[in-house]
Order: C-alpha cells, then structure tokens, then sequence
C-alpha cells in the first residue's frame, strides 16, 4: 500500500483560489520586509509587558478578571506552550506519535530534584545556588540545573529512542505510551533503589531550589533581576518563563528551515525514498526525540522549582494526551498554531471553563453548584472531535500540513504505518 | 576487481546475489557487472526479480547470499543512506517523492549526505552555513532546470503532472551526487513522445555529467535504443546478456517473453 501517485490531475487551479487571501497575505509581506521583525517584537513585547495591561492596568477587566489569566494561570499556559513546541518537533515535524512525552516533563522536574534540593541530604555539593542558607543536599544554580535538565532528558531520549524509533506508526505510539507510564513509575519506586532513595517515593520532593541571580548580579543589575525568586513576586517567573518558551520557538523555527528540518519532514512522508536520498531515519528520528526532551526538561524543572513540590502522580498520562491535542487543535507542524493551540487549551484546563461554568452558574434557573470544570475531559475529547470533523489541518495550519488534508484521496493519513 | 588507486573498470560487481523470501527465490546466483560510463539495462517479464535485484543493490534488501562491490567497496548489508552517500543513487518503479514538500525542498533533502549543516550550526545560522545553504539551492534551482522543470521550484511535488514528477524523481537522484543512477522504469507512463524526450535526457546526463545508469525498462525502444549492454532476468536468473541485438535474438529471451510456442 505504498504511495502509488499514479496519473493524478493537478489541481494547482482550484487550491490557488482555496488559498488566495493566503497567497495576497504573502505578497505584501513579501513586499515589506521590515514586518518579519516588527511583528515577532511587538509580539515579544507584549508578552513581556502583559502584567501591566493584561493583569493590572487598562485590560484588566477582560484578562485578568473576566478571562482569569492570572499569574499562576499564565505561567502554566506558558509551560504548556513549550511543552507542546517540543512535542511538537516530534510529531508535527518529523510524524512519530508519541504518547509518552511526560516521561521528560518528569525528568526534567527530577532533575531538579536530583541537583537542587535535599534529597541527598548526606552530600554537601554546592555551587553557585542562591539560597538563603547552605542547606544540606545538592544545591547548584538553578540555571546549570536547567541546562543538566535538558541534557539528561536528551540522553533519556536517545536510550529510550534507540529501541523503539525503528517501530512505525501505531506500534510506536504504544512504546511510547508504555514509556510514558513507566518512568513515573520508577519515580514512585525510586525510594529504594539498591538501599538509595532517589526519588523519594509516594511522599515526593517539596523544598526545591529557586532561579536566582544571587547578590553580585542583583547589585550589578541595579536591583532588576532578583537575588532569588519567591512565591510571593511571581512577575520574574513570567519573565523566566517566557523567555525559555522563546528560546524554544527560536530553535523550532530555525531547525524547521534547517537541513535537519527538511529531513525530517522526508522522513514523514515516506521513508524508504528518504532514505534512498541518503538520510539515515535511525539517526533523524534520535534527533528530534532527543530535541523534543530537552523542551521537556527545560519545562519540567522550571515548573517543579514553580510548584515547589514534584509528585510522581503529577506526571498523568492526562498530560501527554492534552499536549498532543494542543499540538493537533493547533495545527501540526505549524509554530504559530501550536502556540495558539496551547494557549487555548491550557486556558481552558486551567481557567476557562471555570470562569465559564462561574457564568453559567450566575444565570437565573442554574443551580449555584453547578461545575462544568467536572465534564473537562468530555469537553476535550467533544471539542477534538469537532476538530478532526471540520478542521482536521488544526486551528493555523502550516501550507504544508494543508496542502495535505487538501488532498483528500486516501495518501492523507496522519500517521504512516505502511510500508 | 579494485586497482590500487580506488578507481575500478566496474562500477558496480553483483557475485552471486542470491535473496530467498521464505520458499520463493527471488534473485538465483545472479553474476552481474556495470562497466563504468555505461548505460545497462536490466529487462524481463513482470515478477523476473528486477526489482528485487534493484533494491538489493541500493541496500533496501541483504542479499542471502552473495555480495556487491561498488567502486571497490563491498555495499551488501549496508542500510540504504550509506549506499546513497557512497554515490548510488536511484529512482522508484511507483514513484515516491515527498509528495507534500515543493520540488526544491524534494532537491534539497537529497542532498543530506552532501551538505554539512549540523544542529547548532542550524540554530546560530553562522555565515558559513548561510552560504552553505544558498549554495544548495542555487545548486537545487540547477538541477530542476537541468531536469526539464526549470520555474516549478515552489510547487508541492504532488502537484505536478505526472511526467514533471517522473523529472522530479531524476532530479532528486541526481543531487546526491551519484556516479551511479539506477532508473526502475522510468518511463512507464509517459506517451511516445515523452519517452523519446526522456531517452535523450538520459544519453545527456552521462554525456555531461560523466554518470553510469543502470535501466530496468519495459519500453523495447528505450532498451534497444540506448543500451549498450542488455541483461535479462527470468524467474530470477540471468537468461541473457549481451548488446541489445544479440540479446533480441536469443532464443531463451524470446522463449520468456513469448512463451515456448514462439521459438518452435
């Protein structure tokens, strides 16, 4: 069941008109090209500046109030963003399902366990941390912790990439999901491991280190950037935050258009051509599991130090399902979609179907304990569903990934698992 | 066999290549050997081994038994991207572009194993891969005009017509820098004149490009026209070999395709 092309009529003159404001879009940009850095600036600088028009000032009625996107909200949607741009290199750039993605969401929380907490509480290593006293444990800086993060999360995704990436479609999809529910697993029963407690168990890890800059940079800075973050000033967590979710659009934009970026989009149409082209699949497909984890990691130990308090059962299945949806409600492949997807999504896991059961609830002839927050997962699957029957390309799809559903001949599948 | 410097009479030596699916031989102890610049066709009745054969030498399939030596190096049981990179480079029975990228970017990934651009480099964009990358394309826009596509650059490859896709899938082969092309019946499909055009096109490509093609072709006016060597293959054995007439006259030829009735 190969793609047999066979004779087939181009159908150049009827998508050329399906896409016309697309393609007039494209010529105007095309033909001002000072707007491919004013609009992700002003876009930039209106993430940065959102506490002051988003949850305090002009707009706060509407975000802060009526949307309820508030600190804690916004820094989870933020989290989500990035997560679903990880997921997002694996399957909406280079296909491979994986049902799984919270295993590195995990580690990457753990790792913050591991290297800034008092786990160990035996060891004495400290270097360059930011508390307030030399605790006893590991304690490195919150910013090598990040990096150790996404290192340990790449190599987890090698180790775990190398048996399973040479399955296809369905079955990999199930390696995945069986990964995804081991490694909190093994975090649940790490707590005697050969006599070590490493994960500590049901009981999980509170006390967890937080960024900081430590005083010299505070001083040197004129007192911007904080000695370390509490939970009482959440602004610097947005900053933080968004900066690593930019950092991550960063790297997904410039590997999509990257030699890599090319071979794994071959590689998802059809690998026995890619790798008659002279790609290698197995070393491709390590690429973007290893890149998609280190996303993870980043996420995770931002979110742990966040939370203050990493929990094997944090770590859902749930999780790894709703930032698939993000990635597909938004639009495979495409970054802006993804973006969008995830933000919408997490708004509505996290607030918005609060505040909209809140005003279904206020109306006359509704009972005041009325909670659609109780139906979540009904609204999901409903609204994915919706979704896949009139929209399935995703809210912004890439030209790509629309030229794809376009088609509408059978050679459209999501997921290969011929050949 | 291999001289000291590397370079070899033969582009690629087949010694007997044997592949067994289960009970079914599909390729039987097939000696085989392509001088270098030649064109060789590879002919025989449908389910001859041809493709099988094919994809024995491009790595897709380990041979059974037996072994393949192109440009001196032993290639048998070497995964099909190696292969490529050594410069062997190949074109599908059925054709199989990367139907949802542009015909540049189909260009573009074939040329995997000759451009370097890693990971941080891709993501810092230094000024070396910068010019890397336009190297590449200008390179790319080349080989599509060489091909007979020139302007259809940006087209999604599963919109062009089917002659321009078979052109894609040539043009693709050839930016991997091969010495080697092998061509799985590249013109089924295509109207008398199209195949003329495409037979001429081939006669160019080892006339400028200094490149081996090795045919399986069904097109008798194709084989007989531009061949200088014709191997048939029947139920997976060599029947035949030899330049085209010869093998045209050759009962054992006439007998597979025919039937026994037609020699008698």
């Amino acid at each position: 069941m190969s793609d047999q092309a066979g004779p087939q009529a181009p159908k150049v003159q009827d998508r050329s008109t399906v896409s016309s404001w697309r393609e007039s879009y494209r010529r105007y940009r095309r033909g001002h090209k000072w707007l491919n850095w004013a609009i992700p600036l002003a876009l930039v600088l209106l993430a940065f500046s959102y506490p002051w028009w988003g949850l305090e000032g002009p707009l706060a009625f509407i975000f802060n109030d009526g949307l309820g996107i508030d600190n804690d909200t916004l820094f989870n949607m933020s989290i989500y963003v990035m997560l679903a741009l990880g997921l997002n290199v694996v399957v909406g750039y280079a296909g491979l399902l994986d049902l799984g993605y919270v295993a590195f969401f995990a580690l990457g929380a753990y790792t913050l366990g591991w290297f800034g907490s008092g786990l160990f509480v035996n060891r004495d290593i400290h270097f360059l941390d930011t508390n307030a006293a030399r605790l006893p444990g590991i304690h490195l800086s919150f910013w090598v912790v990040v990096l150790l993060a996404g290192a340990i999360c790449a190599f987890a995704g090698v180790l775990i990439g190398w048996p399973t990436l040479r399955l296809r479609g369905d079955y990999l999809a199930i390696v995945t999901l069986g990964f995804g529910e081991i490694i909190p697993d093994i975090f649940r029963n790490g707590d005697d491991i050969g006599g070590h407690n490493l994960t500590n168990g049901v009981r999980g890890l509170t006390q967890l280190d937080r960024p900081g800059f430590g005083e010299n940079i505070h001083d040197a800075s004129g007192g911007i950037l904080p000695v370390r973050y509490t939970s009482l000033e959440l602004r610097p967590w947005y900053f933080t935050v968004l900066a690593m979710m930019l950092i991550t659009v960063f790297v997904n934009l410039r590997l999509r258009d990257s030699k890599m970026g090319r071979a794994w989009i071959a590689v998802r149409e059809d690998e026995v051509a890619a790798s008659a082209m002279g790609v290698p699949l197995m070393r491709t497909k390590l690429w973007a599991y290893a890149i998609g984890a280190i996303f993870g990691g980043f996420a995770g130990a931002i979110y742990g130090s966040f939370i203050n308090g990493i929990f094997p059962t944090s770590f859902s299945f749930q999780i790894s399902v709703i930032v698939l949806v993000m990635v597909i409600v938004g639009g495979m492949g495409n970054i802006w979609g993804v973006i969008a997807g995830a933000m919408l999504i997490s708004w509505l896991n996290f607030r918005g179907l609060d505040k909209i059961g809140e005003r279904i609830g206020s109306l006359p002839g509704v009972s005041d304990d009325f909670s659609i927050a109780k139906y979540k997962f009904g609204i999901f699957g409903a609204l994915l569903v919706i979704m896949m029957l009139f929209r399935p390309e995703g809210l912004i799809p890439s030209s790509r990934r629309k030229a794809e559903f376009a088609e509408g001949e059978g050679t459209a599948t999501l997921y290969d698992v011929r050949t | 066999m291999a001289d000291s410097n590397g370079a070899t009479e033969n582009i690629l030596e087949a010694i007997q290549v044997r592949k067994e699916f289960g009970g079914l031989i599909a390729v039987n102890d097939v000696d085989f050997v392509i001088p270098r610049g030649s064109i060789v066709s590879l002919i025989g009745p449908n389910g001859a081994g041809k493709t099988t054969f094919f994809n024995i030498l491009t790595g897709v399939y380990k041979p059974t038994a037996g072994g393949v030596i192109f440009d001196g190096t032993p290639v048998s049981g070497l995964p099909p991207h190696k292969v490529t990179a050594l410069g062997m480079a190949r074109t599908f029975q059925n054709i199989r572009l990367f139907h949802n990228m542009t015909a540049l970017e189909n260009v573009l990934v074939a040329m995997h194993s000759r451009v370097k651009g890693g990971i941080w480099r891709s993501i810092f964009r230094t000024p070396a891969l910068k010019r890397e990358e336009q190297e590449a394309r200008d390179r790319a826009r080349e080989l599509l005009a060489f091909s007979g596509l020139p302007g259809r650059d940006d087209a999604f490859a599963k919109n062009l017509p089917y002659g321009d896709q078979r052109r894609l899938e040539v043009a693709r082969a050839l930016a991997s820098g091969p010495n080697l092309l092998l061509l799985d019946e590249p013109t089924a499909g295509m109207n008398p004149e199209e195949t003329a055009n495409f037979t001429e096109f081939v006669a160019k490509l080892r006339a400028e490009h200094d490149i081996t093609v090795l045919l399986i072709e069904h097109d008798m006016r194709v084989v007989m026209g531009i061949s200088d060597r014709v191997t048939v293959l029947d139920y997976g054995e060599k029947i035949a070999e030899g330049a085209p007439k010869e093998v045209q006259h050759d009962e054992r030829v006439i007998e597979a395709y025919l039937g026994s009735a037609a020699t008698s």
